[in-house]
């Protein structure tokens, strides 16, 4: 996993909420047995017509938008399949960093564990962000994890909470099975007190 | 100070806990299938590693596999690769494989408990977020992704931070033609689909206790569509009497020990919950949802809302993208509207019960001319079982396709597929757009209204049917 400390970036509006796993990579996606070129199926049925054409009016198919690395959406993003897909298939297009009001709970999870920083901010500030960048497509974000800070272009900051240890994680670039593993003989004392 | 239920499970699972950092928490029984498993196999191999406990996880198909044949020759070969890759992993892993080819096969969470592997007490994950259907039993049970699914297979253990906890009480008799489906889409619809995020559920309540355990099941199963991550059910006399017998449920002595343990998990008198919602059963109707989410949902008898009916502006967005996706208007009646096919299954509504039911309803009776129709038993042993009670006679002379067990159009992984623009009144528990075929429009209901649905080619109040 990449650290994460600090990104300096432009963004993508997606104005709409509850954005579901399903919207981020449909199942007929899913087929596959590694985790390379899930960045093709991202917002699939938002991106491209049943022909498989682009559609214009997509944020993601505006030229301006390309090479953002910041993902901006509404309240409750990520809801719906636990499928780890939808986090590398952001990752894979791109995204470094999703700011939204609000994170479904496994997707949050999926995402910390892959680098994907989500940076959630009250729904005012939120939609303060949509409506700057709409207007101007390159304004330039930075976001902060160790301050855990957000800051527009006019020097204006928004605070985001993380936990300390999944932080550390991001800011180190480590994942959680090591520290699992280092728990083995308390996990063989549980085992051996547990009635299963 | 008294203890919740969760709270009971969860600290019986605590391994470890650091200062500053998530818990270590055990997990009992972990169930995995051919789609988000191949990746977590992946990265053991990439590591070097084996699996800790191998006897602790089962494995089965359900997710791509076609229902129409079990002829893997015949199968599009990314789900026969899925499957092949499966056998591989379980086999080079010491995974027992609920393989297609046996007599026990299915979707996840309808086989888990039908073997016994599902039991009170314990922690249960899969890399699906519907694995809080095991919650029904009083387990805590929870979808994981999956990296998670490599960290159980190679230590046994997550790290998870500790939710908190909501009591959902429904009380009171529920109505004639009223479903556990109904219940938990009337708790979606009141509490919106991310109203538990962050939160596990515990429903109680006369109505709840009531119920047997396929509708517990069912209630539990959508407790991740009002953004829970679990639900869970104090068990009783009714789980006991399902889990005895079954192939990994405990024998002899130890059932008598475990039967007693089980009796100590249920809330205290004393323990306070989070945050609490109250529902009176004997006033709720069934339901439909009209939108994308699961919380857009109303009775049958009622209408799609109005956008001044809503609290804020992003929920009529969120409104009108749904109703431009359904095209549906606001203020329409939901009776009335014409559907193109119904799909009966899905591990919310794939049990036994659930196709009695449907079956009941319509027996004698003709799918109309325009609908396809289709039943995708949620296991093998749910097929055997209806076959044995001539259930499939009722809806193949009905006009029903009956398939093999797996999760088919809940989904849309296979080639069941829902064309764009086609209504499908669904068992399931996803209505978001494109869910069950690029560009389908799902409303969903509970197996009775669906079976109404398939006879009627509209959306009609199953209550008028069944009088």
């Amino acid at each position: 996993m990449e650290p994460i400390q600090k990104l300096t970036a432009r963004a993508v509006p997606l104005r709409a909420e509850n954005v579901d796993t399903d919207q981020i990579i449909p199942a007929r996606f899913l087929t596959a047995v590694t985790k390379e070129g899930m960045g093709d199926g991202l917002f699939y049925s938002w991106r491209y017509t049943s022909e498989g054409e682009p559609k214009p009016d997509f944020v993601l198919n505006d030229p301006v938008c390309s090479g953002a690395e910041i993902l901006i959406a509404g309240r409750n993003f990520g809801s719906g399949s636990s499928r780890e897909h939808a986090v590398w298939a952001l990752t894979d297009y791109g995204f470094r960093c999703v700011i939204t009001p609000g994170f479904a709970d496994i997707f949050y999870n999926n995402s910390l564990k892959n680098g994907l920083l989500l940076a959630p901010l009250p729904e005012d500030a939120v939609n303060m962000l949509l409506d700057l960048v709409e207007e101007d497509p390159t304004t330039v974000i930075e976001v902060d994890l160790e301050r855990q800070t957000v800051t527009l272009p006019d020097g204006q900051e928004h605070h985001f909470e993380i936990d300390p240890f999944r932080k550390m994680c991001l800011l180190q670039g480590v994942d959680d099975l090591g520290y699992l593993q280092s728990k083995a003989e308390a996990v063989a004392a549980h085992e051996a007190r547990s009635p299963y | 100070m008294g203890k919740t239920l969760f709270e009971k499970v969860w600290d019986a699972h605590v391994v470890a806990q650091d200062p500053g950092a998530p818990a270590v928490l055990y997990i009992d029984a972990h169930l995995i299938h051919e789609v988000t498993s191949p990746q977590a196999f992946g990265m053991l191999r990439e590591r070097g590693l084996k699996a800790y406990r191998p006897e602790r996880t089962f494995a089965t198909m359900d997710h791509a596999i076609p229902t129409r044949s079990l002829d893997i020759a015949l199968w599009p070969s990314d789900a026969a690769t899925q499957v092949r890759t499966l056998r591989q992993n379980c086999e080079d892993f010491g995974i027992t494989l609920w393989d297609i080819e046996g007599d026990v096969q299915g979707i996840v969470h309808v086989v888990g408990p039908e073997m016994g592997v599902t039991q009170p007490g314990m922690t249960i994950v899969c890399g699906d977020s519907h694995t809080s259907t095991h919650g029904a039993f009083g387990a805590l049970a929870f979808g994981i992704g999956t990296s998670e699914v490599a960290h159980v297979l190679a230590t046994q253990c997550l790290l998870q931070h500790k939710p908190k906890t909501f009591a959902i009480n429904v009380d009171g008799e529920l109505g004639f033609g009223v479903t556990a489906k109904d219940v938990i889409l009337a708790i979606i619809a009141k509490n919106g689909a991310a109203g538990g995020t962050g939160y596990v559920f515990e429903y109680r309540g006369s109505a709840i206790r009531k119920m047997s355990m396929a509708n517990r099941m069912t209630i539990c199963n959508m407790s991740i569509e009002g953004g829970a991550r679990a639900g869970m059910i104090a068990p009783d006399e009714t789980t006991f009497e399902y889990i005895k017998g079954r192939p990994y449920a405990p024998k002899g002595e130890e059932w008598d020990r475990a039967v007693a343990y089980w009796r100590t998990l249920v809330s205290d008198a004393g323990a306070t919950f989070d945050r609490e919602l109250t529902l009176d059963g004997a006033k709720l109707e069934p339901m439909v949802t009209y939108g994308t989410n699961p919380g857009q949902g109303v009775p049958v008898t009622g209408c799609i809302p109005m956008p001044d009916d809503l609290d804020d502006a992003a929920q009529r967005r969120s409104l009108f993208s749904a109703l431009e996706y359904m095209g549906l208007k606001p203020g329409q009646p939901m009776e009335g509207q014409p559907i193109d096919i119904v799909f009966i299954g899905s591990c919310t509504n794939g049990r036994i019960e659930d196709l009695r039911e449907a079956a009941k309803l319509v027996q004698g009776k003709r799918v109309a001319d325009s609908v396809q129709a289709l039943v995708v038993p949620g296991s093998k042993a749910v097929k055997a079982q209806a076959e044995k009670e001539g259930l499939d006679r009722i809806f193949s002379e009905a006009g029903f396709e009956w398939r093999g067990a797996g999760c088919s159009m809940c989904l849309a992984m296979n080639e069941d597929k829902a064309g764009a623009g086609k209504y499908v009144a669904s068992t399931s528990n996803r209505n978001f757009q494109g869910r069950q075929g690029p560009g389908a429009r799902s409303l969903l209901m509970s197996p009775i209204m669906a079976a109404a649905a398939a006879v009627n080619g509209r959306v009609v109040d199953v209550r008028d049917m069944l009088n």
